[in-house]
């Protein structure tokens, strides 16, 4: 397509005045050397991807594959003995697996519907005509700017037995928690704060999104007679399908993953009882303090697998608007 | 008109309600780390009452290694940034424009990246690292994260929707693929780059994990493992701990307070223009 339209419309009427050599040789030559040149440099362009992506990745994924069915000993070099699926047929008799599974899930299906939700409601809050937009936004993404490490210090200051959050409670006499060493409650206190952590990161995705919709599309609806939510719902909303999709996918993906929060929580351990126990915790303490690695790298291709089902099936349920070019 | 009296004292409502709940955490912890310990354990007070600024000066003379942290954070980050920007963004530029052979595949190895969770990639990783003698250097910690499948995918959005006439002038006039994406498309590119940078920023300095397998001597923690082993330490010096948590956010607070205004048009720029 492009070639074509280049020369026909914007050649042409020169050709008829100007000389017509320079013209034919300029065009089968650049044809020519364009194919080769582009291909070079697309490579050019990427090699310190592939290097990276090469030697961090999928060699990586390959090596994870292997360790996982072997037994890996650390003690000096690396040794390795074959043992076929038996790290993956340990996962199912391992009950801490299964704990962190189930914490995970939990945790997952829990805080991605929430923190969509929110993040959508925000953004199209901040949208509306209002005044101090720069503010609420500016106080809106300061979790997402401050470290992981030290927002949960802050909230396990909060939580503690006598801390902020409870004495709140008591306040407005209603029951105060344990939420730090109470096994019901840890895995809640790390979703509440999680949830305030990341709704605005993906509002802002939002918020940019919904900026790129043109008034033009609302005024219809307006002459209509729509309010703002019929607005929200009917134009809004739809419109926004792909960046949900993105928002729900990096939201699974973020959740699945949660470590920082669960470490620094129970300093290490998973606990209290195993409730803040995920599954990458429970992958890096088979890793690097059992030194366990043929058994940890069968959990991560586990984890991995579930990870990309779960995305594979909500690219089917949003459709594939994002992969098309 | 009607309508319109109805919602925005809601919209209003909801706004302030979640700053005030935004903005209460930090505010307790910048607030409590201007308190002597003796309020901390006294009991709840939200504000000092004898104020002061002991904590912070504490801070370093307890804990040496403080200073050398904040370095290791600052060095990592300043070097993942620059080179994600550069990497990422000419990934991406040639992932939407250049046509070769095998881009479909790339652009697919790309998404597929993306699905794969780092943690499976976590374990070979560290023993390649550890074949490569690059555990616990800075190295071990940057050359892994130099590009980031979130980011090639972002830029390759980003430059989708990018104006081709500019490019197609610059290369009419001679100049070549590089030679445009430097001169002509780098340039204009800036607000999306700034953004790139903020996200990037962020995903370094906050890293925990990462740092927490490879850095295994302590001079070579960054500041959220620092903190993380201060905590630990100091357990109950709450005072301590919300001054180094401060002074962890303050670089972080200055960036977005710098970038704010091109992150802001870096993400909104695909549909401003």
């Amino acid at each position: 397509m492009e070639p074509a339209r280049k020369e026909t419309p914007s050649h042409e009427p020169d050709k008829s005045k100007k000389s017509k050599q320079p013209n034919k040789k300029q065009k089968p030559k650049r044809y020519m050397s364009k194919g080769w040149k582009e291909g070079l440099s697309g490579y050019l362009f990427m090699s310190p991807t592939i290097f990276t992506i090469g030697v961090f990745v999928v060699i990586p994924i390959l090596y994870a594959f292997y360790l996982s069915f072997n037994d890996v000993q650390l003690l000096g070099g690396i040794g390795y003995e074959f043992i076929g699926l038996e790290n993956y047929t340990r996962t199912f008799d391992d009950s801490r697996a299964l704990i962190a599974l189930k914490n995970t899930a939990e945790y997952v299906l829990i805080v991605v519907p929430v923190q969509t939700c929110l993040a959508l409601l925000l953004a199209a809050a901040l949208n509306s005509n209002i005044r101090g937009k720069n503010a609420f936004r500016i106080i809106f993404f300061l979790p997402t700017v401050t470290s992981s490490a030290v927002l949960t210090i802050i909230f396990m200051w909060m939580y503690n037995p006598d801390g902020l959050i409870n004495s709140f409670l008591k306040f407005l006499s209603l029951p105060t928690y344990n939420w730090l060493a109470d096994p019901d409650i840890a895995l809640k206190s790390i979703m509440i704060m999680n949830i305030w952590a990341t709704a605005p990161f993906f509002m802002v995705i939002y918020l940019a999104a919904m900026q790129d919709i043109s008034d033009s599309v609302y005024e219809a609806a307006t002459i209509d007679g729509a309010n703002w939510w019929q607005k929200f719902i009917f134009i809004t909303v739809p419109i926004l399908k792909p960046v949900t999709f993105f928002v729900v996918v990096m939201g699974v993906i973020g959740t699945f993953q949660l470590f920082d929060q669960s470490y620094i929580f129970s300093g290490g351990s998973g606990g209290p009882n195993n409730s803040t126990l995920t599954v990458v915790l429970l992958i890096y303490q088979y890793a690097f303090k059992s030194l366990d690695m043929g058994y940890a790298s069968a959990l991560a291709v586990v984890l991995a697998f579930i990870i990309m089902i779960v995305t594979i099936i909500q690219k089917k349920f949003f459709g594939e608007e994002k992969l098309h070019d | 008109m009607k309508k319109r009296t109805i919602t925005k004292p809601v919209v209003y409502g909801v706004l302030i309600i979640y700053a005030v709940v935004t903005f209460i955490p930090f505010l307790w912890a910048i607030l409590s780390s201007f308190k002597p310990l003796s309020e901390i354990v006294s009991g709840i007070t939200f504000f000092p009452e004898n104020f002061t600024f002991n904590n912070y000066a504490e801070i370093f003379s307890r804990e040496p290694l403080f200073l050398r942290w904040m370095f290791n954070s600052i060095f990592i980050t300043v070097c993942m940034v620059g080179l994600n920007i550069i990497f990422n963004s000419m990934a991406g530029y040639a992932l939407a424009r250049v046509k070769f052979a095998g881009r479909k595949f790339c652009f697919f190895l790309i998404l597929v990246v993306l699905m794969i969770p780092f943690q499976v990639t976590l374990i070979p990783s560290y023993l390649i690292l550890k074949a490569f003698g690059w555990l616990d250097t800075y190295q071990g910690l940057i050359i892994p994260g130099m590009v980031n499948a979130t980011f090639i995918f972002m830029m390759r959005q980003f430059f989708l929707n990018f104006p081709k006439e500019l490019e197609e002038a610059a290369q009419m006039d001679g100049l070549s693929r590089m030679g445009t994406f430097f001169k002509i498309v780098m340039p204009l590119a800036k607000p999306a780059l700034a953004a790139q940078a903020v996200f990037i920023f962020m995903s370094s300095w906050n890293d925990f994990m990462r740092p927490l397998v490879i850095m295994s001597s302590e001079e070579m923690f960054t500041l959220t493992l620092g903190l993380n082993s201060f905590k630990g330490q100091y357990i109950s010096f709450w005072n301590l701990i919300m001054a180094a948590s401060t002074l962890m956010t303050i670089p972080s607070l200055l960036i977005y307070a710098f970038f704010n205004r091109y992150f802001i048009k870096g993400v909104t720029f695909t549909g401003g223009k």
